[in-house]
């Protein structure tokens, strides 16, 4: 059964490895009627398993005194598990006898154990008092990510005060480099989804109003749609997840590098140099990418309702033109900017939240993506209320 | 030991990027048991040298056989396997740093073994207890360890598996003298004790003197290996700034101190 096992394939080839050309030669037993341990052959790390299962056997017998032989050599590893089996049995008040090849290890072992090196923390079941501390540890950490991103804020808003003076401090280049990569970059995708998408709700419009001989209405629905809600919508979701993580992964990996603090070493300040090209360069490139996903939407929505309800292009323009006013094209857009600040400030800020392992890298990667798609949802939703509020 | 057939042999060994050429025809046996120190200028491939010893690149030519099988002959699958039987650290350490430092010593056993819990635990006692750690050290997470600690678990993790060679790239970069000294001596210990080979590529002209017992030198893309004493009188210009430089005093009073040579 065990040869099933991957690991029982990895340690044979362990063994094998070991001495190519002789076959595989350990072999641990224990006779619990002579009370004997035979170990036949050298014992490498690769057979520790084999001799673990034979010690195993010998302390679940556990008789008053026990014969070791010793057939070959022992590599280091099994030698301290066979010399751990025996400071067992012999604190437990029995006989332990090493017959036969006894290895040499065992004297540096000794030596080795004999130093004063502390304890092994094992895995106790926490205490209540620790359970608390732990709780209390997450909940300090929770408080502590709200002041961070205060901290953050202010920082950002200080740096951006500079920058609103002084252009050199605005480093229009790398703002330049950052909506290239997040905008120019981003075209195809972001139009492609968006013409799937109208493509998607024209189809299920004009099959749902059909019933009602309102199919005229498809127009309506897919260009209202695209332009107040779901062209900005989608791209800001589609730039969150391509963007808001690579901010975070970018700095996150920086920041395990020290190569935020050789910044700040070098009198420059991270917010001016990392933060704010990037949350701007956000911020000017989602209008931007929001008005090729409104184009292509309405493109999408012309194509499949010239198809699904032989609709002309010149009567879904003139459809277009009295269902849509100023407003719905504007209603759209005004909301793209807020979204752009929104994931960028969020990216940004989980990456320089990164500290000492990559684990956490990816968690906070995690975080930017999933919290600034919930937070652009959720400001999409007070958009709509406000919008409802104002008749805009 | 003296009658005894290298362990590492590396015959004609050519690397090349491009047409930039690291390697022309660089040959040297390495003897079991022993410490065998390279060094070389930045960019004359020491560690391209020792990516090529590990198995982890393939030369452009030349063969590098380790205890008599052919390294660079080997299928990736099989190659696999035999990796286990040497240890590596890297300069950085290069520990998993999502894993506790228990977790990074136990990770190539339980991959390769079939060993229960209490066994494991065991067996990280072991390894932190050989290369001198705080038994708490286990619970900790690499990014709470000093440097000098994260060298240790490198080691620790490298001599996990029980192997025959341990290769150490730069093992004291970066390490207070003292702690750099303690290094020394827990490889020679080790060395001592344990009859390890150990290759390892290092700039610590104090390393050097103290534990190698011969070093290799990478100059214009071939390898001059002989004693340290040898090395020293190199008339070789590159070799002659490397030791009697401004930083190469050390040299002048060779390793009277420990070795008794």
């Amino acid at each position: 059964m065990l040869a099933f096992r991957p690991a029982a394939e990895f340690a044979r080839r362990l063994r094998n490895d070991r001495d190519s050309a002789q076959p595989v030669t350990f072999s641990a037993h224990f006779d619990p009627a002579a009370a004997r341990l035979v170990l036949e052959g050298d014992c490498r790390m690769g057979d520790a398993p084999e001799l673990v299962r034979a010690l195993g056997a010998a302390r679940v017998a556990m008789p008053d005194s026990v014969q070791v032989d010793i057939g070959g050599t022992l590599d280091l590893g099994p030698s301290w598990l066979l010399r751990a089996f025996v400071a067992d049995l012999r604190a437990a008040g029995k006989r332990v006898d090493l017959g036969g090849r006894v290895p040499e290890h065992l004297r540096y072992l000794d030596e080795i154990a004999a130093r004063d090196v502390g304890v092994l923390p094992g895995a106790e079941r926490p205490s209540i008092a620790e359970r608390f501390a732990a709780f209390g540890g997450a909940l300090r950490q929770r408080v502590d990510s709200w002041y961070d991103a205060l901290v953050f804020g202010g920082r950002l808003l200080e740096s951006a005060g500079v920058a609103w003076r002084s252009l050199k401090r605005l480093r229009v280049p790398s703002v330049v480099r950052h909506m290239h990569e997040t905008g120019v970059q981003a075209i195809p995708v972001v139009a492609v989804i968006a013409l799937l998408i109208s493509v998607i709700s024209a189809y299920i419009g004009a099959q749902q109003l059909r019933p009602f001989g309102a199919e005229i209405y498809t127009v309506d629905l897919v260009t209202i749609g695209v332009l107040r809600e779901l062209g900005v919508l989608l791209t800001a979701i589609m730039v969150a997840g391509r963007t808001g993580s690579a901010y975070a992964a970018e700095l996150g990996v920086m920041k395990l590098n020290d190569e935020v603090d050789a910044l700040e070493a070098m009198g420059m300040n991270p917010y001016e140099v990392l933060v704010l090209p990037r949350v701007l360069a956000l911020i000017l490139v989602m209008p931007l990418l929001t008005v090729v996903a409104d184009f292509m939407g309405l493109a999408g929505g012309a194509l499949l309702t010239s198809y699904l309800l032989d609709l002309p292009w010149s009567q879904f323009v003139m459809r277009l033109d009295s269902s849509v006013s100023d407003t719905t094209f504007w209603a759209g857009l005004v909301k793209a900017p807020v979204f752009g600040l929104l994931i960028g400030l969020t990216g940004t800020l989980r990456g320089l939240q990164v500290r000492e392992s990559s684990r956490e890298l990816g968690r906070l990667t995690t975080v930017a993506v999933v919290q600034s798609i919930f937070l652009v949802i959720f400001a999409d939703a007070l958009f709509a209320i406000y919008f409802l509020e104002i008749d805009f | 030991m003296a009658a005894a057939p290298p362990i590492i042999v590396a015959r004609d060994i050519v690397n090349r990027f491009g047409e930039q050429v690291v390697h022309d025809g660089v040959s040297f046996d390495v003897m079991p048991g022993e410490i065998f120190g390279i060094v070389g200028g930045s960019g004359s491939g020491k560690s391209v040298l020792l990516r090529t010893l590990l198995g982890l690149r393939r030369p452009d030519a030349g063969t590098v056989v380790i205890e008599g099988r052919e390294v660079t002959a080997m299928a990736d699958r099989e190659l696999r396997g035999f990796k286990r039987r040497y240890g590596v650290t890297f300069q950085h350490g290069a520990l998993f740093t999502s894993l506790t430092v228990a977790e990074n010593i136990t990770l190539p056993v339980a991959e390769a073994l079939d060993l229960d819990e209490a066994s494991l635990a065991r067996l990280v006692e072991l390894r932190l207890r050989m290369v001198g750690l705080p038994l708490e050290a286990a619970a900790k997470h690499p990014a709470q360890l000093s440097g000098g600690m994260v060298k240790r678990v490198a080691l620790a993790r490298a001599l996990a598996l029980d192997p025959a060679i341990l290769f150490l790239d730069e093992p004291t970069a970066g390490l207070d003298p003292i702690a750099a000294s303690a290094f020394d001596d827990l490889v020679l210990y080790l060395r001592d004790t344990l009859h390890l080979t150990v290759v390892m590529v290092t700039h610590d002209l104090d390393t050097l003197a103290r534990t190698c017992d011969r070093v290799a030198v990478l100059v214009d893309r071939k390898v001059i290996v002989d004693t340290l004493e040898g090395i020293v009188v190199n008339e070789h210009p590159w070799i002659r700034h490397y030791f009697h430089g401004g930083r190469g005093r050390v040299m002048r009073s060779p390793k009277e101190d420990d070795r008794g040579t």
